[in-house]
Parts: structure tokens; sequence; C-alpha cells
């Protein structure tokens, strides 16, 4: 399969990168990383531009540096080189848990950490990562730089808060290597395509007497795009996390999601999954959050 | 418009003419003649267009060859030596890992990337590890076997395996 005929061009900055971005009219120039969403659809040709920018080869772009409470990615890293990274291993498992998950090898080998978020594949995996450890997405624009909160990042089907002549330069994924943290992603995947037909990523953290002093779920799949469980977290705080209090609180785990229906599963059996990987995930979170 | 590139590939530095949307396994297989790489799916998801990209496995439908522009490529044609079999062709060879042969190319140069990684996978292991590749054929009981049997020889006799890896093989 070919796809319609475009330039490309590879800079080796960032600012080579953002002029190269202005230098087109707007929808006829896109960035590339690890290819992996964005070369299937020039492809199928669901997706037709003038001229691409791989941002691969740029040196902002890359390395994992510990910045005190977070872990900060470059946002051209990829899946393979972050889930072999000691650091993330060490302050983020809850990257490693989802990332280890993603796709194949190959796919892993490619794909970045930058372009999985910038896609927002409504199915992707991180975006619940990046909304459970409260993500930091930092962008750079033409005019000047920013930070966006995850929670603020995915808009709808595969629409982020990104603007079009904008790069996105690293994620910060908060750490949680404290005492009385735990995390767990926990997915039910498409037998065939291996994505999550819903996925959930759970971060707790325990008070010392064995309470609950927050916790942070993010779905992904379930919905148009990756959300997070506020009323589920509410429930939670204070609370114990046994049984019957997961299942209570996660009773309500799908409510105010935009439910997205297939042949392969419709939106009551999403809903269905929602509640039951919430609870999972949550407990087995809890679980790790209490033995450290 | 056509750019030029630099690709080394199994050892050979190659420069060429190509236009961007030129995927990698085009490029291997029509402007260099390299048709060991197969095109199963052309979308991504069965493994047959494995090639290895800087010494990891990569799938070759998923490429730009502009993208790989600098790089080292290695096809499944650059395995055996003369006569001799890469000891993960001869280990699919005898214990039947294959049936019609056409998700083989890719299979092996997941496997070569996998022991690379990890020369003592269990069948778990091997299993996940290979899970970007697809095999209509075998049932992948066979080839499971033959990629133990693989890592079993390469363990035992490591020099023999002739599979030297460009620097920074394995990423990172
Ligand atoms: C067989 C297969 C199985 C897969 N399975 C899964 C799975 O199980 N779970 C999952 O989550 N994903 C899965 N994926 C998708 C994979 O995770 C993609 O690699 C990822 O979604 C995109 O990352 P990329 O670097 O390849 O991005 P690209 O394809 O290069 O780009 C994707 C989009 O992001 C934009 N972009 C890229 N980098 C930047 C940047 N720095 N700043 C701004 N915009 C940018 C591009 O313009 C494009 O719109 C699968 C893919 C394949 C082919
Ligand atoms: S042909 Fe490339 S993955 Fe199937
Ligand atoms: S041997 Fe026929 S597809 Fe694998």
């Amino acid at each position: 399969m070919f796809a319609k005929d475009f330039s490309y061009a590879a800079p080796a900055s960032l600012a080579e990168a953002l002029a190269l971005l202005q230098s087109q009219p707007e929808g006829e120039v896109k960035l590339v990383a690890g290819g992996q969403s964005l070369i299937p659809l020039l492809k199928l040709r669901m997706t037709e531009i003038g001229a691409l920018v791989d941002v691969s080869k740029i040196p902002e772009l890359h390395g994992i540096t510990d910045d005190g409470d977070g872990v900060v990615i470059g946002a051209a890293t990829t899946y393979f080189q972050a889930v072999n990274s000691p650091l993330v291993q060490k302050r983020c498992p809850l990257v490693i848990q989802a990332v280890s998950q993603v796709g194949d090898p190959q796919v892993r080998a490619r794909g970045t950490i930058g372009g999985s978020l910038a896609h927002a594949d409504p199915a992707g995996d991180l975006p619940a990562v990046a909304l459970a450890v409260d993500a930091e997405l930092r962008a750079t624009g033409p005019s000047g730089s920013r930070s966006i909160p995850a929670t603020a990042f995915f808009v709808d089907l595969m629409t982020t808060a990104l603007q079009p002549a904008e790069v996105l330069t690293a994620v910060r994924f908060h750490a949680t290597d404290a005492p009385h943290a735990g995390t767990a992603y926990v997915k039910h995947r498409h037998p065939a395509s291996g994505y999550a037909i819903v996925g959930v990523a759970a971060a707790v953290w325990l008070n010392d007497d064995g309470t609950c002093r927050a916790a942070h779920v993010g779905i992904t799949g379930a919905g148009t795009h990756a959300t997070r469980a506020a009323g589920v977290e509410q429930a939670l705080t204070g609370k114990r996390l046994d049984d019957a209090t997961l299942t209570a609180a996660c009773a309500n785990a799908a409510d105010g999601l935009d439910l997205m229906s297939d042949p392969y599963a419709s939106g009551e059996y999403r809903a269905h999954l929602t509640r039951v990987l919430a609870k999972r995930a949550l407990a087995q979170a809890a679980a790790t959050a209490a033995q450290r | 418009m056509r750019q030029k590139i630099s690709v080394n590939v199994n050892g050979v530095p190659r420069e060429n003419e190509v236009e961007p949307r030129l995927l990698l396994v085009q490029y291997l297989r029509e402007s260099l003649n390299l048709t060991g790489t197969h095109i199963g799916c052309d979308t991504g998801q069965c493994g047959a267009c494995t090639v290895l990209l800087d010494g990891q496995a990569v799938k070759s439908c998923m490429v730009l060859a502009v993208q790989a522009n600098g790089a080292q490529v290695r096809t499944v044609e650059s395995l055996a030596s003369g006569d001799a079999y890469h000891p993960v062709q001869q280990a699919f060879w005898d214990l039947h890992g294959l049936q019609c042969g056409f998700c083989t190319p890719g299979f092996l140069m997941a496997t070569v990337s996998l022991l690379q990684r990890n020369p003592n996978p269990t069948d778990a292991e091997i299993r996940e590890q290979l899970e970007g590749n697809l095999c209509r054929c075998t049932g992948y009981q066979n080839i499971v076997a033959a990629v133990r049997s693989a890592a079993e020889k390469m363990r035992a006799a490591p020099a023999a395996s002739p599979t030297p890896m460009p620097a920074g093989a394995g990423g990172e």
C-alpha cells in the first residue's frame, strides 16, 4: 500500500522542527515519531498530508531524568527505551506495567511515549497511565513552552489540547515509589489487535493507619478518550480499601463515560468491564501500597 | 520529490534515491532485490516483514525507507554463512518450525532479536516475545520448540553463532 506522496524532513533541532511546522499550511504538515500509528493511517489514506516532519532525531526530545518527585521522559523515547530504563523501573512502575502490554516487541521498538499520548487513541494504554499519576505534558510552540496537566490533555476522540504548531517535548510522570504507594494496570485485550477493550490504571496512596489517602483511576478503551473516574476516587478517600468498599465504589466506575460500542464489545459490556477492571486494578495497587 | 538515503544493509553500504512514501520493506524487496523479507498483511499485524533496524526487530512495512537513512538493516538473507545455516534457521528446519514458510523470515529475525536480549527464555517468554508474528500453519508449538532448541545450541557454542551485531544493538 502506498501513501499519497509527501515530502519528508528529519530536523536535528527543536527550533528547526518548529520552523518546518510553520512553513506549511495548517493540516498539510504532520509530525512523525515512531510512525506506528501514523504510517498505517497514511498508507490506508485515512490521513493525507503534504509534508512529514520526523521528530525522532531531535536531541531535546530524548533522555530520561529524575526531577525529585517525578521522572521526565523525552517525547521521542521509545517504549523499549522507557521499559528498559532503571530509573523508570524504580520510580514509575505503572509506566512499566502498562507499556510492557502495548502491542508487541516490534511495535515497542519504534513507538514512542510522546507519539502515543499525542495520538490519543481511545484504546491507547499510556493515556490511562498519564491520568492516574497526574502526568504533566510539556509542549513547545511558536509562542513558547507550556505544561499541560494530563487531566486537561485528552479532549475527545484522537483529539488533545496540543495546538497544530506545537511539539510535545517531554512527559513528566509523578513518581510512585514512596512508602505506602502502589500502582497497577489491568487490561482486557482485544484478542486479535491486542489493543485495550478496556484498560484501567490505578495509583493508591495509603495513610499510616492503612486507610486511603488518595486513589487515582485512569480509564481507557471504554469511551472516546481516556478519563479519570473521579466518583470512584472520592468514594475511596479516607476508607479502608477492603473488598466491600472497592465493590461499592467501582459500581460507579463507568458513570459519565461517553461509551463506545463496536461488534466486539457493546457499550454495556465496556461499562461492565470498566467496573470489574477498576476494582481489580485498585485492589492490586492497594495490596502493593500496603506492603511498602 | 526523491531523496537520497544511505543505508547499510547486511553489511553492504547502499545509496539510493527514494520517494519519501516508499516503505522500508519495498525498498528492500524492490530497490535492492532482497525478496527474503515478505509482505503479509501490510498493516503492521503479522510480522512477516520483520527485519533488524540498528539491531532491533521492527516491522518494515511500518517504517519509511527515509527513516532508515544512516541506519544498519539486517534481513534474513544475512543469517546463513555460505552453506551453513544460522543456528536459528537450523533449529526451525530440524524441528519443523514451518510449513508453508511464508511467515518464517519474520519469525527468524524476531527470534534472533529475542535471543540477543534474552539468551535463555522460558516458553512463556518465547510466546510473549513472538506476539508480533503470526503463523497460519504451524499452531506455534514447533516454533516455540525451535526457538528453545536454538537458544540451547547458541548458549552451548556462542562463537558458532554468526550474529555480529552493530554497536547499540538492542536499543539504548
Ligand atoms: C500492531 C500494533 C499494535 C498496537 N497495539 C497497541 C496497544 O496494545 N496499546 C497501545 O496503546 N497502542 C498500540 N499500538 C499503537 C502504538 O502504541 C503507537 O506506536 C503509538 O500509539 C504512537 O506512537 P508513535 O511514536 O509511533 O507515533 P506516530 O505514529 O509517529 O504519531 C502518532 C501521532 O502523534 C503525533 N506526534 C508524534 N510525536 C509527536 C510529538 N513529539 N509532538 C506532537 N505530536 C506528535 C503525530 O503527528 C501523529 O499524529 C499498536 C500499534 C500497532 C501497529
Ligand atoms: S507485512 Fe508488515 S506486519 Fe504484516
Ligand atoms: S508456516 Fe505458513 S504461515 Fe507460518
